[in-house]
């Protein structure tokens, strides 16, 4: 068994929930964002995470994640107040570049596709929104998509295709692409019998990892049949399967799920206040593959896990958040 | 919310209160560990006022004490009610509003599942599912109308 030892913690979002953490691309950085309606900057000052900067007057409410665009210059951040904001990196600080406004009520997600050009959001409203960034920093809706029948709590790019992925309170999991200049759903995962809160692709986009309220993490892989090889993935011919379930792993909810794009450790962050860590069997069959639990933290916070997620550079570098307002890095050796 | 044009259930049976809760020596000694029970649990729900009639949850069996089970060494509360018609209109009011006083009376290590006793209510499953997702509940806290709502059934009443 390996160990998570803790690096530091950190309250991160005193008196409220730290809803969401996230790294910038370079690894350098950790953005946190909760219940106090701010957003923080986090970076390391010799051997502690200090925080350099808040970002605050954005958002009237709970602002509910935060993503950095791939080239980490730019901060999006989903708020309860139906908006989306856009900062730009300066200097030392941030400033709020524009506000995406549209969405009915509370955004639950914003994404960054991995050129950069394309933005998702999801919300409470049930639908996808893809939005278009041009040179001049402007932002243009260019799809609003409506295949969930309940709230869209997370979407997520593959990491090199523009394929979207998002997880509905209707249980149910849907993939889109575009096609002839319109976005549609190209497939609907069906598996979980609760609420979808989180996705996360392999470094290769090959698989998705889901997490539920079910209180189980599913690996989902795309088949595509022999004679559409070539055509890329989620083809009319392809589709997903349910290839594992960790299930009886979870006391509670599962919130959040990371694939390491650099160990291929998969983390997961839950109701019960664990924090675990799966890895998959070298020799297991990848139609069946097989995870086992390769740590845990049982009391990694004092209450719900919301979110975990790896250091994109720093292999074994693991950040936590929960609603007891802190951060926690964790290393895994 | 009393005084509205018409109530769903005109005419509810109306139980009687508990008595107040008896302490014995050990409640009162301090160094004695005093686990969180049932009872104190009820206590904290039973006064809460229904959003439609001038009554408690206790007056109405919304809330009953058999239906509360608290497990302190695990921090688990877990509290079924039950509507006073299948078909209550302000089942999703009643449940956040047990759910909120739980949340500001408890301490914050405890996991607090509330939901509606088995088969009383139509929409038992989207109701249960509502309040178990504590994203919907926190964005709905954030709505002052609604959160005005919740706070007027949590009002003390002076019973």
């Amino acid at each position: 068994m390996e160990v998570l030892s803790l690096v530091q913690r950190v309250s991160a979002h005193p008196d409220s929930r730290c809803w969401f953490v996230s790294w910038n691309p370079a690894g350098t950085l950790l953005a946190s964002c909760g219940g106090d309606k701010a957003i923080r900057i986090w970076a390391r000052e010799g051997d502690s995470w200090i925080c350099k900067g808040t970002l605050e007057d954005g958002h009237q409410r709970t602002v509910r994640k935060v993503a950095w665009s791939p080239c980490g210059n730019y901060l999006a951040s989903a708020s309860f107040d139906a908006t989306t904001c856009i900062w730009k990196k300066k200097n030392d600080g941030f400033e709020s570049l524009t506000v995406l406004e549209g969405h009915e009520n509370e955004v639950k997600c914003v994404a960054w596709a991995s050129s950069g050009n394309l933005l998702a959001t999801c919300s409470r409203d049930k639908s996808v929104w893809v939005w278009e960034v041009d040179e001049e920093d402007d932002y243009e809706c260019v799809t609003v998509i409506n295949s969930h029948t309940q709230d869209v709590k997370h979407i997520v790019w593959h990491p090199n295709q523009e394929l979207l992925a998002s997880a509905s309170y209707d249980n149910n999991i849907c993939i889109y692409k575009e096609e002839d200049d319109d976005w549609e759903c190209c497939a609907t995962l069906k598996g979980h019998t609760s609420t979808v809160w989180s996705l996360c692709f392999d470094a290769a986009g090959k698989r998705l990892a889901s997490c539920s309220d079910d209180c189980t993490v599913k690996i989902w892989k795309e088949y595509s049949s022999e004679n559409t090889q070539g055509k890329g993935l989620c083809s009319p011919d392809s589709s997903w399967k349910c290839v594992c379930t960790l299930s009886g792993y979870h006391g509670r909810t599962v919130y959040h799920v990371d694939w390491c794009s650099l160990t291929g450790a998969l983390a997961t962050a839950c109701g019960d206040d664990a924090v675990r860590v799966f890895k998959e069997e070298n020799t297991s069959d990848p139609d069946q593959p097989v995870f086992f639990l390769a740590a845990q933290v049982t009391k990694a916070h004092s209450q719900d896990v919301n979110c975990v997620a790896w250091n994109p550079k720093e292999a074994g570098l693991l950040a936590s958040c929960s609603d007891d307002g802190e951060i926690a890095i964790w290393q895994l050796h | 919310m009393s005084g509205g044009t018409r109530l769903e259930n005109a005419n509810p049976i109306i139980f009687q209160r508990s008595g107040e809760r008896l302490l014995t020596a050990t409640d009162e000694d301090e160094n004695v560990h005093d686990p969180i029970d049932d009872r104190e649990i009820f206590d904290i729900i039973r006064t809460i006022n229904d959003p439609e009639h001038p009554l408690s949850l206790e007056e109405l069996n919304v809330v009953e004490q058999v239906r509360v089970k608290v497990n302190d060494a695990e921090s688990t509360v877990d509290v079924e009610f039950t509507p006073t018609i299948p078909h209550c209109s302000m089942a999703t009011l009643i449940g956040l509003s047990i759910k909120v006083k739980l949340l500001r009376c408890l301490p914050n290590r405890f996991k607090i599942d509330v939901h509606i006793t088995p088969g009383t209510h139509a929409s038992e499953e989207a109701v249960n599912k509502q309040l178990a997702d504590k994203e919907r509940v926190a964005a709905a806290l954030e709505n002052s109308s609604l959160l005005e709502v919740v706070n007027q059934c949590l009002s003390s009443r002076g019973h």
